[in-house]
């Protein structure tokens, strides 16, 4: 079964239509990157699978079940590292992956010794009980990765996971989805960074000005372009749209 | 419109509650002060010239009022500012939506803290004048039940009025306009038949007057089962606008 399936997905903000009618699928297992520039429309597409604001037209389904219909069963399956930091400024490290757990219902008894293993999944054990204001920004990215990890997610979304972060934080982020990748679980993310994308993503879809420009595997888009790195394939993909004019 | 699911507002209530006694349950005993102030200044310093209100002492005639206003005050403050700052600035709505926990259990559980919030601040001044012997019936521990219904009220007008106004500088106008006037005029200081027929009646339309009705009953032993019926009326009328209001704004 498809994880997700997207059909004709419209999404307006008032009266300016953000997402033009985009169709996907994402398989189970399969790592699938959201590429494109600023204001394409990545989040937003992100976004709606995370039940947070309903499509404008268009049927998408999670994990089996409709957006509009089930939010609160798909988001209990899915783990979600939003693009702006929300943790809550009021508590330690460790008592924010308590009190989100929580809201999954897990008890603490069960949530505790698991935030403790993703802290030290993310490289932040030694800071369990500092408060989030006192961590840097790529720190506060990675307890956010663990956060999204704390009720075990089939499917994992990641919205700009290791902007901000140094080359080792990077680094330490991408392992960390491929051993997520491994677990079988399921990865949907944006990215600027092309390398992050052709060594995390088995496919992408780089989208420009709401649409979805091409889709396929990021050795495909090289090839189609006649590019060596996936950077060149994406300017060229990109660059080429933008040169054909003002909005056709 | 759909409804809330009462486990996930619990815990959306029950994040509140882990903030509070982190940070802030330390200071608990400092919301006394004001409504003592109040109490005092009013009751001893304006309540020398006065013989009697209503039949008794001034002192003892203000004390249950201030109950009530400590309870208006404290589910205002949380659900205008509280709610507000957790909405913009912190995002902890975002992050709780991405969860299995949707809009109607958030605004739930907002309203709900802000209910315990006047419960407990009301149940703290109940205490206080007790001990300083201005209750004369033990009927007054029924008051803490209706802090809550009244403490639901004063959550659902102010998450609404945080749900409408585009930026933080606006509940100046909350607090100048609605929770002050309510504080003079709704029978704290002096009974509202005093008032103005046209006062008297907008008096009667408030959450505040029905509460002090309460609050005032119990301390002298009655059972203002009336005012009680119109609490839970007005909670019920009033719940559709903070849900409607919050839909509006966050889900876009
Ligand atoms: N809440 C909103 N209200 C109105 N317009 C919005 C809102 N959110 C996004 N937009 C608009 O929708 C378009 C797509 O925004 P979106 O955030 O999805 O882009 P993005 O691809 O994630 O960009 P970035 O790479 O900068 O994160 C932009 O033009 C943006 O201005
Ligand atoms: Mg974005």
């Amino acid at each position: 079964m498809d994880t997700v399936e997207a059909k004709n997905l419209v999404k307006d903000y008032g009266d300016f239509r953000a997402v033009k009618g985009v169709d996907f699928t994402i398989r189970s297992g399969e790592a699938f990157g959201f590429l494109g520039p600023n204001g394409a429309g990545k989040t937003t597409v992100m976004s709606i699978l995370y039940c947070m604001m309903p499509p404008t037209a268009g049927d998408v389904t999670v994990l089996g079940m409709d957006v509009v219909k089930r939010p609160s069963a798909i988001k209990a399956l899915e783990g979600v590292m939003p693009q702006d930091d929300n943790l809550d400024p009021d508590l330690s490290a460790l008592e924010n992956l308590i009190v989100y757990a929580r809201y999954f219902h897990i008890p603490p008894r069960l949530s505790r010794p698991r935030a403790q293993e993703l802290l030290r999944f993310v490289e932040l054990n030694d800071w369990a009980d500092t408060n989030i204001t006192k961590l840097s920004g790529g720190m506060r990215r990675r307890l956010i990765l663990a956060r999204a990890l704390i009720n075990d997610p089939e499917l994992i979304i990641l919205d700009e996971p290791t902007t901000g972060m140094d080359p080792h934080g990077r680094r330490a982020v991408w392992d960390n989805m491929e051993n997520l990748k491994a677990e079988g679980r399921t990865l949907i993310l944006t990215t600027h960074y092309m390398e992050e994308a052709d060594r995390i993503c088995d496919r992408v879809a780089i989208m420009d000005r709401g649409k979805i420009v091409c889709m396929g595997t990021p050795e495909g888009l090289k090839d189609s372009t006649g590019t060596r790195n996936l950077e060149d394939a994406y300017l060229k993909l990109t660059g080429r749209r933008l040169d054909e004019g003002h909005d056709a | 419109m759909r409804l809330f699911n009462p486990k996930r507002a619990f815990r959306v209530w029950q994040r509140h509650l882990k903030v509070y006694t982190k940070l802030y349950l330390s200071s608990l005993t400092l919301n006394v002060v004001e409504p003592v102030l109040y109490l005092t200044a009013m009751g001893l310093g304006l309540g020398a010239y006065l013989t009697e209100m209503d039949g008794m002492p001034y002192i003892n005639f203000i004390a249950p009022g201030i109950i009530a206003y400590s309870a208006m005050f404290a589910a205002s403050g949380e659900c205008t500012y509280g709610t507000y700052v957790r909405m913009t600035y912190q995002k902890t709505f975002d992050a709780m939506l991405a969860t299995p926990v949707n809009l109607e259990d958030l605004v739930t559980g907002e309203i709900l803290w802000g209910a315990t919030k006047s419960t407990i601040y009301g149940t703290i001044i109940i205490i206080t004048i007790s001990v300083m012997g201005l209750v004369a019936s033990p009927l007054i521990v029924f008051a803490i039940p209706a802090l809550l219904v009244a403490g639901i009220i004063f959550a659902e007008m102010a998450v609404f009025y945080a749900a409408v106004v585009p930026g933080i500088d606006y509940f100046n106008y909350y607090f100048t306009l609605v929770v002050t006037p309510m504080f003079l005029f709704s029978g704290v200081f002096f009974p509202i038949e005093g008032l103005h027929p046209v006062a008297e009646t907008i008096a009667y339309f408030t959450p505040l007057y029905h509460l002090v009705n309460i609050t005032r009953g119990l301390a002298s032993g009655a059972l203002p089962w009336g005012d009680m019926l119109w609490l839970l009326v007005c909670v019920v009328v009033l719940a559709p606008l903070p849900f409607y209001a919050m839909r509006k704004r966050m889900i876009k």
